[in-house]
C-alpha cells in the first residue's frame, strides 16, 4: 500500500484543471498498489484553502493548505522549499505535477530540493514494486520512450489532458501548514501576471482545439476559427509555429514541440499541412479532423476524419452543422 | 559579463527514426546532429549581452562524446570565447546527473549568468537547467520569451497558458530560454575560421548518480486515421455524423 502526493496547481484563486489531473493520478498510483492515502497540496494566497474539498473530489484524503498573503501569484523558490518540505515528511511512492508552464518550472526545482529524479511531460505510468515506469514522448513526438524511475519518491509531471480527470469523492482531510521559505526573502518574485486573451478557455483545458494554419492566408481569416471554436462552445483557439511567427495569432497560441503540447478529446485542423513540428505537439489528441485542400498533406496521414478541399467553403459548412448539433442537445 | 552556456548535440529531428535491437535507444546510422533549437537561442542571447556590456566572454559548454567539438566549434564561431566539453561515453537521459557534471564544472566560474534552452529537443524534458541552479544555490528563472539585463539585475517574461508573467531576479542566476527571445545569428566564414584558434578544453564529465533510465524506445503507434471521408463541403454532414456516432466527441 502506498501514499502517493500530487501538487495543485491553481491561478487566481481557483484550481486549475491540471489540479484535479494531479489527484487523478495520484488516486491511481494508490489504488494500484493496494489503496494507499492521497495527499495533495495546495498553496495560494488567504482563501485558497477554501478550494480544498474540491479535491477530495477526485480522490485526496488529505489536502495541506498553505495560504500566504504573499502567495497570490506562483512564487518558484517558495513553492518548491514548501513541496520539498511535504515530500520529506511524507514518505511518498509517487508524486505528481502537471507538465504545465508552472509545473515544468516546479517540478525540476522540487526534484533538485529532494534529491531525486523527474519523469517529465509524461503521457501514462505505471507503479511497479521496485519501480515506476513512465511513458514519454520524446524527439519532437516521434519516439516514446518508456522511463524507469527507481528512486523514491519517483516525481512525474503529467502532459496536460494526458489523464482524464474522474470523480471518486472523498471527504478529504484539511490540514494547514506555513511556507517552507518566507515569500520576502525569494530571489526570484513574479511581479505581474496578465492574462493576454481574456476570459477564453485555455489550451490545456479544452475539451475541443480549432487550430488553423498558413491555409488560411490571412490573419483575419482566423475569425473561420474563431466562429467554429464558438460553435463548440467548449472549444480553444490554436495555431501553427509559421502563424504565430507572421504575427497572425499571438505566440501563446502556438501548438507544437516549441509551443503548447496538447492531448484534446477532439482536434481540429484547418489549413495546416502537418509539419513534424506542429505534430509533435497535437498527435497525442484523441481524435483528429483535418481539412486541407492538399489531399497529400501529412495531416491526413495521423487524421481519424479528413476532407479535401476549399476550407473557405467547407468551414462555414461546418460551423454551421456543429451549431445546429449543440442547439439540438 | 561573463556567461555561460550550456548546449547540448541533439539529432536532427526531420529525420526518419528508427529502434536499435537493443529497443532502448536509436538506431545510430543516417542521424546527423546538430546544436538543440533553444540552445541556439540561448547562445544568442548571451552574445548579445555581452556585445550589449562592451566587455566579458561567452563560455560554451556541451557533454557528451568526442561529437559534441562540432557543436561546440560551431558555438564558437558564432562567437564564444572558449569552449569546455564534459567528455562523457554517453549522455544520460537522467537529467539531475547531467546537472552534477554541469555544476561540478561551473562552480567556481564566477559566472554572472549560466544559459540554458528551455529543453533539449531530443529528451524534451527540460530538468538539467533549474537542476544545475539548485546544485549551484542560484536564482533560476525557466522557459524565458522577453529579457532585460541591468545593473546586476534582470526581469523576465514567461509565457504562460493564455497568460504572461513577469519574473525578477538578481545576479548571479541560472536562466532557460525559450523560443521567439532572439534567432540564432549564422557563422560567419571569418567566425568559423576564427573558432579554429578558439581553445576547447576536454575534461572528464563528473556525472551524478543515476536513477532515471531509458527501459524501452518505441515508435508511436500508428494512428489509425488517414481516413479521408469525402471532398468539399458536401462531406460535412458525414464528418457530423461520425464525430457524433463513433468518436463521440458531440
Amino acid at each position: 500500500m502506498a501514499t502517493t502526493f500530487a501538487f495543485a496547481e491553481s491561478r487566481d484563486g481557483a484550481l486549475r484543471k491540471v489540479a484535479f489531473e494531479a489527484v487523478t493520478a495520484a488516486r491511481q498510483a494508490a489504488d494500484a498498489s493496494g489503496g494507499g492515502e492521497v495527499h495533495a497540496l495546495l498553496i495560494g494566497a488567504p482563501g485558497i484553502a477554501g478550494r480544498a474539498e474540491e479535491l477530495g473530489r477526485y480522490g485526496a484524503d488529505v489536502v495541506t493548505t498553505v495560504e500566504h498573503p504573499q502567495l497570490e501569484r506562483y512564487n518558484p523558490e517558495v513553492f518548491a522549499a514548501t513541496a520539498e518540505a511535504r515530500l520529506r515528511a511524507g514518505g511518498y511512492r509517487a508524486v505528481f505535477f502537471a507538465a504545465s508552464a508552472q509545473g515544468r518550472d516546479l517540478a525540476p526545482r522540487v526534484a533538485a530540493r529532494v534529491g531525486v529524479s523527474l519523469a517529465s511531460d509524461v503521457t501514462d505510468f505505471e507503479v511497479r514494486d521496485d519501480a515506476v515506469l513512465a511513458r514519454h514522448p520524446a524527439y519532437t513526438g516521434k519516439v516514446i520512450v518508456t522511463l524507469r524511475l527507481t528512486g523514491t519518491p519517483a516525481l512525474l509531471s503529467l502532459r496536460p489532458g494526458a489523464v482524464t480527470a474522474a470523480e471518486q469523492p472523498r471527504s478529504a482531510r484539511v490540514e494547514r501548514a506555513e511556507p517552507a521559505l518566507d515569500p520576502a526573502s525569494a530571489r526570484v518574485t513574479v511581479t505581474e501576471t496578465s492574462q493576454e486573451s481574456g476570459a477564453k478557455l485555455d489550451l490545456g483545458e479544452a475539451p475541443v482545439i480549432v487550430s488553423g494554419g498558413r491555409g488560411l492566408r490571412a490573419a483575419e481569416n482566423f475569425k473561420l476559427v474563431e466562429e467554429l471554436a464558438a460553435a463548440f462552445g467548449n472549444a480553444a483557439v490554436g495555431a501553427t509555429r509559421a502563424v504565430t511567427d507572421d504575427g497572425w495569432r499571438p505566440s501563446t497560441d502556438q501548438i507544437g514541440q516549441t509551443g503548447r503540447l496538447v492531448s484534446p478529446d477532439l482536434y481540429v485542423a484547418l489549413g495546416i499541412s502537418g509539419a513534424i513540428q506542429h505534430l509533435a505537439g497535437m498527435r497525442t489528441a484523441k481524435t483528429i479532423v483535418a481539412i486541407n485542400k492538399d489531399k497529400d498533406a501529412p495531416i491526413f496521414k495521423i487524421a481519424d476524419y479528413g476532407i479535401v478541399g476549399d476550407l473557405f467553403e467547407i468551414v462555414p459548412r461546418l460551423t454551421e452543422e456543429i451549431r445546429k448539433a449543440k442547439g439540438g442537445q | 559579463m561573463k556567461i555561460a552556456v550550456c548546449l547540448k548535440r541533439v539529432p536532427e529531428m526531420e529525420l526518419r527514426f528508427s529502434i536499435a535491437a537493443d529497443r532502448k535507444s536509436l538506431e545510430q546510422a543516417g542521424l546527423k546532429y546538430e546544436m538543440g533549437d533553444f540552445d541556439g537561442y540561448a547562445l544568442e542571447v548571451g552574445l548579445q549581452l555581452v556585445d550589449k556590456a562592451g566587455s566579458g566572454e561567452v563560455v560554451a559548454l556541451c557533454l557528451g562524446p568526442d561529437g559534441v567539438q562540432e557543436t561546440l566549434r560551431k558555438a564558437l564561431a558564432m562567437g564564444a570565447a572558449r569552449a569546455v566539453q564534459l567528455k562523457a561515453d554517453e549522455v544520460p537521459f537522467d537529467g539531475s546527473a547531467v546537472a552534477a557534471a554541469l555544476a561540478a564544472e561551473l562552480k567556481d566560474g564566477g559566472y554572472d549568468l549560466i544559459l540554458f534552452g528551455r529543453m533539449a529537443t531530443d529528451t524534451a524534458s527540460g530538468t538539467v537547467g533549474p537542476m544545475t541552479a539548485h546544485l549551484l544555490d542560484l536564482p533560476c528563472v525557466t522557459a524565458i520569451s522577453h529579457l532585460d539585463v541591468a545593473d546586476g539585475r534582470g526581469t523576465a517574461r514567461r509565457d504562460l497558458e493564455g497568460a504572461t508573467e513577469t519574473v525578477q531576479f538578481s545576479l548571479p542566476a541560472v536562466l532557460t530560454i525559450d523560443e521567439g527571445i532572439a534567432r540564432a545569428r549564422l557563422a560567419t566564414l571569418k567566425g568559423i575560421m576564427a573558432a579554429k584558434k578558439k581553445p576547447l578544453d576536454v575534461r572528464p564529465a563528473q556525472l551524478g548518480k543515476v536513477s532515471l533510465t531509458v527501459e524501452s524506445m518505441a515508435l508511436p503507434p500508428e494512428r489509425s486515421g488517414g481516413r479521408i471521408i469525402g471532398e468539399g463541403p458536401e462531406a460535412v454532414p458525414e464528418l457530423v455524423r461520425l464525430l457524433r456516432t463513433e468518436a463521440k466527441v458531440l
